[in-house]
């Protein structure tokens, strides 16, 4: 950089900037807050999770009861996120593709689980489905189990993960417009092909992101899911719940060993989440030119 | 706004979509929720009101909202040091520091709760010099106030953020040019600009603290009337199969996140007609 530009750029930078010492305070401050409230607990997961060894670590994780836990998880999390899936896309595209009065108010509606405390995500199923709920003795006269069983934790996962894809789509479809699916309908392709060859590739990132956040979100919950699971060992409790469990009997190495593998499924979504990012914000830039 | 549905008639599938979306919607949300409200029209009101008065709801409720309250205070204003950190300085590891003010949300609350139980407990990482100090956190309500400030931290940064960069450095330069101090900018020019942002992540932050659960309960003690949240107030009554008082206490909170995200939704329009976008 030759001496001129400095001069030439030198009040530029001073007007926009504090003073050095005000700098490294505002940075210090900054990164010593991020480090004791993010970083240490996220450390800590691992240090407690690997404190007796590798061995000891694997043990905790192929426990009869950590894997029941892992299968119920997963079985939970691609049931929700399969039927959110759906119902986001179907959203999105009602909402995105046409123009209709209440808009804004169903937008408001989808979003309603972000505002539910979780434990009353949960609550509201017992009152529905519980022995003194609204349909509690009917389930019961036909022996169907909801709560306290794999359809109560499914729907509560499905209650608290519900906003995500379509949240996801609707901003991104409606930047998008009608017009390539008003094309592709004139030329004689049917609705369906129409959604798979022309709406689907346009909004692949933006899918993806939605289903990854909804993933993570499904596997992780814990409130909603807590209150209508039952903690059935072996059975109805997924793998936060046995973190609790596991916590609550002093097995830390086995409860944070279980917690390390949901320490690492956040830290692949949000690794992910940033590459999905950059790639929306590329495709926004390309249809902006 | 007077558009109907249909005017862009071309594109199929309307009635088909919008109809499975009211379904969904009414199956897996509107009609668990309405359950939620009925319930408690079969309590009178004085039952209603004794439940939500007694002493422990109260102090539950008492204990949730104040320090939801204070906690997205300290959201409020380290949120604004780290948003200006990130954005308008240069240094290593700004991205990866960036990336990482996103964990409390990507992180399941059961695990952050045990972890900062474990970090914050009297032989923990941090628990232990802070004892030396004679300052107990695990199983007090300063507790409860780390793990709510926890969980907040990505609101305020992240409503905050993207105003902040696309802040016309034009104002700024001018301020500066006419003779205004670097402090007198930065807290006449800038902030004032930034006010509905910060709003919006401050009652983000403060709504997330007051039904948050998993990552509270494990370093709180949980102690009725003391460090007892209201959420775990209602898992409590729930357990006790006294689904009245469960459901007296998720109405009232139900209906303060409901005017708190009311606020929210004029706040970002305030937002809307106070700065003209561009």
């Amino acid at each position: 950089m030759s001496l001129q530009q400095l001069t030439v750029s030198a009040p530029r930078v001073d007007l926009r900037t504090e003073p050095r010492p005000m700098r490294i305070v505002i940075i210090a401050t900054a990164l010593i807050f991020l480090t004791v409230f993010v970083v240490l607990p996220l450390a800590v997961v691992f240090a407690q999770a690997f404190s007796r060894g590798v061995s000891a670590y694997v043990a905790a994780l192929s426990d009869p009861e950590a894997l029941s836990a892992i299968r119920l998880t997963l079985l939970v999390a691609t049931i929700s996120v399969g039927s959110n899936l759906v119902f986001g896309v179907m959203a999105a595209w009602a909402i995105a593709k046409f123009d209709f009065s209440g808009k804004t108010f169903l937008i408001t509606l989808v979003d309603l689980p972000f505002s539910v405390s979780p434990v009353i995500s949960g609550l509201v199923f017992v009152l529905l489905f519980g022995a003194q709920g609204y349909f509690g003795p009917w389930l019961q006269g036909h022996d169907i189990h909801v709560l306290f069983a794999v359809p109560g934790i499914t729907l509560a996962t499905i209650f608290v993960t519900f906003p995500f894809v379509a949240r996801a789509l609707i901003p991104l479809m409606q930047e998008q417009g009608t017009q390539e699916e008003e094309a592709a309908i004139s030329l004689g392709a049917s609705g369906l092909q129409t959604f798979f060859r022309v709406t689907l590739p346009n909004i692949k990132w933006g899918l993806l992101y939605g289903v990854l956040l909804c993933n993570a979100r499904a596997m992780g919950e814990f409130g909603a899911v807590s209150v209508v699971s039952g903690h059935i060992r072996g059975e109805t409790n997924t793998m936060p719940l046995l973190v609790e469990i596991l916590y609550n009997e002093y097995q830390f190495v086995s409860s944070f060993a279980i917690a390390s593998l949901l320490a690492m499924l956040a830290l692949v979504t949000l690794v992910a989440k940033t590459v999905l990012e950059r790639r929306l914000d590329e495709g926004q830039l390309l249809r902006d030119d | 706004m007077s558009a109907t549905a249909g005017r862009r008639s071309t594109l199929p599938g309307f009635g088909l979509t919008m109809g499975l979306t009211l379904t969904w919607l009414s199956v897996i949300i509107l009609i668990p929720l309405a359950g939620l409200f009925l319930k408690t029209f079969e309590l009178s009101l004085d039952q209603f009101w004794g439940i939500v008065t007694s002493r422990r709801t109260l102090n539950a409720l008492k204990i949730s909202f104040g320090l939801s309250f204070a906690a997205a205070l300290v959201n409020l204003v380290m949120g604004t040091v780290i948003v200006w950190a990130l954005v308008r300085y240069r240094f290593p590891a700004r991205r990866l520091f960036d990336a990482i003010v996103d964990i409390p949300f990507a992180l399941p609350t059961a695990v952050a709760g045990v972890a900062l139980s474990s970090l914050f407990a009297q032989q923990g990482w941090l628990g232990a010099p802070l004892a030396a100090l004679g300052i107990k956190v695990a199983f007090t309500p300063i507790g409860i106030f780390i793990a709510m400030i926890f969980i907040g931290i990505p609101f305020v940064v992240r409503t905050v953020q993207p105003v902040l960069i696309d802040l016309d450095p034009e104002i700024e330069e001018a301020a500066a040019s006419l003779g205004a101090s670097r402090w007198h900018t930065v807290f006449r020019v800038i902030l004032p600009s930034l006010i509905p942002a910060l709003l919006t992540g401050f009652a983000l932050a403060f709504a997330r603290a007051i039904g948050e659960y998993g990552s509270v309960i494990f370093i709180a003690g949980n102690l009725p009337n003391v460090s007892e949240i209201a959420p775990l107030l209602i898992v409590i009554r729930l357990s006790e199969f006294r689904y009245a008082d469960a459901t007296a206490i998720a109405v009232v909170m139900l209906v303060a996140s409901f005017l708190i995200i009311f606020a929210v939704n004029r706040l970002q329009r305030w937002a809307q007609t106070r700065i003209p976008t561009h």
